[in-house]
């Protein structure tokens, strides 16, 4: 974690070593501060299911779960989650069992193109984890940081209700 | 993004210490607003500091009853805090109405209040903005202003802050804990956003390397009377083409008390005590509404794209203290 000691602060060099334990595999690797958690995931440890779309947090196509939540990985920088446990789509699947929003994401049709779906399915195991959403309402506003522009809302909406029902959650 | 240098601080003197030894630095939070900046080119620091670190993530309740918001509570967490929702839900309702359930889980109360306006031509550093470069000129004034200000406006800038949870703190008549080099200081929300005037690169009354600590709420939270109404593009993940927060105390039927503010007309949220004294001590009719928007909107004036939102306005401002004179839903 840290190894700063408590009350100073460091300048890091242009290149810092950082950790992150990475679908339950701890990772260690080397960044420049500007480097985003993104490219981080997708440029130095060549897991390139996280998509980047627009790469200013409007689109959804990053999100991954960092410590169980879901954020825009694009929006923050790898050094500042140095420590940090992240679950990316390639960390859902329990060897070839597919996670069981994959599972609902197949049978219902759920994407077209395909690229905003990596996001969509991470964003989803974020709102299931988080509770709040019981209603296809609900679940639409809570979702509304992932856009698909094939239009493919109906279908990822049922979906998640699918796999939400699974697990009990409605 | 421009090459920077990269720190962490540990604790707040040491934050603050660090942002005043080093030229060109700024703090950096949840970084939603902050690095997509950067990534345009908008903000350019030399250096980072992470206050990740520092130990602002407490809601805690005040002897009087009122709230303390550590600076780096999220916006998730501060809007489905239970205290929050209990005694000062118009806070819960204006954040959840901002953003996506993504960016709350990382924004910052702190860094909320500090993100800086949406407009287009700000964001793009190949056209004038006075905001961006003083003395370069605005180009929404004469261009795409849509999303832009009616109220507080100058010739230099007409863009709106973007923020709908200051709209709420603006209506709860917040305050802004800050420390820096000159010590602590409390700075009350109606006076930390600054209107334009002739300096539009100034956004707030933030001293130089000052740093906010907390968010303090006052204890009368107006739990059974409040509502927020957000007006935009589409109904969810959008900026407010205008947003209301209306919060009533009634007594006996009639108004004790009133607050209104709105967002997405002005450069802060806009509040009007004289239109809010209007109400006092009258029945809550959609006619008193009306005669309480009309007096916030008096001075309104739109521009090309953005005139519309005058009436948007107005409307809103009577359907949202209509809502609110309801029974809140609880």
């Amino acid at each position: 974690m840290n190894d700063l000691a408590p009350g100073t602060a460091t300048s890091l060099p242009a290149e810092t070593s950082i950790a992150l334990t990475v679908n339950r595999v701890r990772r260690q690797m080397s960044v420049a501060p500007w480097t985003t958690l993104l490219d981080a995931l997708r440029e130095h440890l060549g897991l390139t299911g996280t998509k980047k779309g627009c790469d200013h947090g409007q689109c959804g196509a990053c999100t991954v779960l960092v410590d169980g939540r879901r954020i825009n990985s694009c929006l923050t920088l790898a050094v500042m989650r140095d420590g940090s446990e992240v679950t990316t789509i390639e960390g859902l699947a329990e060897g070839d069992a597919l996670h069981a929003l994959q599972e609902a994401f197949i049978e219902h049709d759920a994407f077209q193109c395909g690229y905003c779906t990596p996001g969509q399915i991470c964003s989803a195991a974020g709102l299931i984890r988080e509770g709040r959403a019981k209603t296809s309402d609900e679940i639409r506003e809570l979702m509304s940081g992932n856009i698909c522009r094939c239009g493919a809302y109906p279908n990822i909406v049922a979906a998640i209700q699918q796999s939400m029902a699974a697990e009990g959650v409605v | 993004m421009n090459p920077f240098t990269y720190s962490r601080a540990d604790d707040v003197a040491t934050a603050v210490r660090d942002i005043a030894s080093a030229g060109g630095a700024k703090f950096i939070a949840g970084g939603t607003n902050l690095l997509d900046l950067m990534k345009g080119n908008v903000e350019r620091p030399a250096r980072l500091i992470d206050i990740n670190r520092l130990a602002l993530r407490e809601i805690r309740r005040g002897p009087d009853g009122g709230l303390e918001i550590g600076a780096l509570v999220t916006n998730t967490d501060v809007a489905y805090n239970e205290e929050v929702e209990r005694s000062h839900p118009l806070l819960s309702r204006a954040i959840l109405a901002g953003a996506s359930a993504q960016l709350r889980n990382m924004a910052t109360t702190g860094g909320n209040i500090m993100q800086r306006t949406r407009c287009p031509y700000f964001y793009d550093s190949a056209t004038p903005c006075n905001k961006r470069e003083p003395g370069s000129g605005c180009s929404a004034i004469e261009g795409f202003n849509r999303y832009h200000a009616i109220l507080g406006h100058s010739e230099s800038c007409i863009a709106t802050h973007p923020s709908d949870m200051c709209v709420a703190l603006a209506a709860l008549e917040a305050i802004v804990s800050v420390t820096g080099p000159g010590g602590e200081r409390s700075i009350p929300i109606a006076e930390f956003h600054r209107l334009p005037g002739d300096s539009p690169h100034i956004d707030t009354a933030l001293g130089a390397g000052e740093l906010i600590t907390a968010v303090i709420l006052p204890a009368e939270g107006f739990p059974e009377h409040f509502a927020y109404l957000k007006i935009r593009d589409r109904t969810s993940y959008a900026f407010a083409l205008v947003s209301v927060a209306a919060a009533l105390r009634m007594e006996g039927g009639k108004i004790a008390e009133a607050r209104i503010a709105l967002g997405g007309v002005a450069q802060k949220p806009w509040r009007d005590p004289g239109a809010e004294a209007v109400l006092r001590g009258s029945e809550p009719t959609r006619d008193n509404f009306a005669n309480a928007a009309q007096a916030i909107l008096r001075d309104a004036r739109g521009f090309e794209h953005n005139a519309f939102k005058i009436e948007l306005a107005r409307r809103t401002v009577v359907r949202a203290l209509s809502e609110a004179a309801q029974e809140s839903a609880r």
